[in-house]
């Protein structure tokens, strides 16, 4: 295993548990920003160049920012507001770390599969042909949902009459 | 002895599911629907993370890049309705905090 890998699953692990344990909303979508901008990384060592150009620009960029827009429309709070919220956040999540430990420790005695032969199948290793000719409904459903939520969105901002 | 794609497998399946409990964490402790929504983020990229791995060691890259596209249109598409609904619930209440949506209950 190379040591790069190692080092870059280390950092995704504790990007995600700060991203959590973070008392701040504007951090914690920063954190989700670097996790995915770490994962991102971590597909391309993984030979996967074209769906870590999908998470990079979507999850590490679009999503990060519709994030910190919603953070920005609410309403600012006072400082002994903070305080109170933030003593509040460490009550609710200092178990986090020692479960991530723990978790870890229980997981690395575990003896997982060693033989990943797959049926023998004629395997197109382009992703072009892949999601073009063999996976064409995927894109289908994925035009679908999009249209989906679009119309989700616009039915929930729609001004009534009334209103 | 153990394989080299073996032992990416492991290590990688371990770093999977601490994000994932990172993720599913945030999801049961917080009130706060934008950081529930966040806890979602996690718990989708630990899964995308997985399809790309299995892809990887298996030598089926192509099917599981296909697979995490159609993951990552799906979850854009998600955070976009339910920050919707969570401005919504802002305008209704003047707070994102879930519990107060309890009486919806009937």
């Amino acid at each position: 295993m190379d040591i790069i890998n190692t080092i870059l699953l280390v950092v995704l692990v504790v990007s995600a548990i700060w991203t959590v344990m973070t008392p701040r909303l504007p951090r914690s979508a920063i954190g989700l920003g670097i996790t995915s901008a770490v994962l991102t990384i971590i597909m391309f060592k993984l030979s996967s160049p074209l769906a870590a150009v999908f998470e990079l620009s979507i999850c590490a960029g679009l999503i990060s920012a519709i994030f910190i827009s919603i953070i920005s429309l609410m309403p600012r709070i006072t400082a002994q507001d903070r305080d109170i919220r933030q003593k509040e956040h460490f009550h609710k999540y200092w178990l986090l770390p020692i479960i991530i430990v723990a978790a870890a420790i229980a997981l690395s005695q575990f003896a997982l599969p060693t033989n990943f032969n797959l049926p023998a199948e004629p395997v197109e290793n382009d992703v072009r042909i892949i999601l073009w000719n063999l996976r064409h409904l995927d894109l289908l459903g994925q035009i679908v949902i999009l249209l989906a939520g679009a119309f989700g969105v616009a039915i929930l901002f729609k001004e009534r009459k009334n209103d | 002895m153990i394989s080299d794609m073996s032992q990416v497998f492991c290590v990688f399946s371990i770093g999977i599911i601490l994000v994932f409990i990172a993720g599913l964490y945030c999801l049961i402790a917080t009130a706060n629907l934008i950081r529930a929504m966040i806890g979602l983020e996690l718990l989708t990229k630990a899964v995308t993370l997985f399809i790309i791995l299995t892809g990887y060691v298996t030598g089926r890259v192509a099917l599981a890049q296909a697979l995490a596209i159609t993951l990552i249109v799906i979850e854009v598409v998600i955070i976009a309705v339910a920050v919707g609904v969570i401005l919504c619930v802002f305008r209704h209440n003047k707070s994102v905090n879930g519990k107060l949506l309890r009486n919806i209950k009937g």
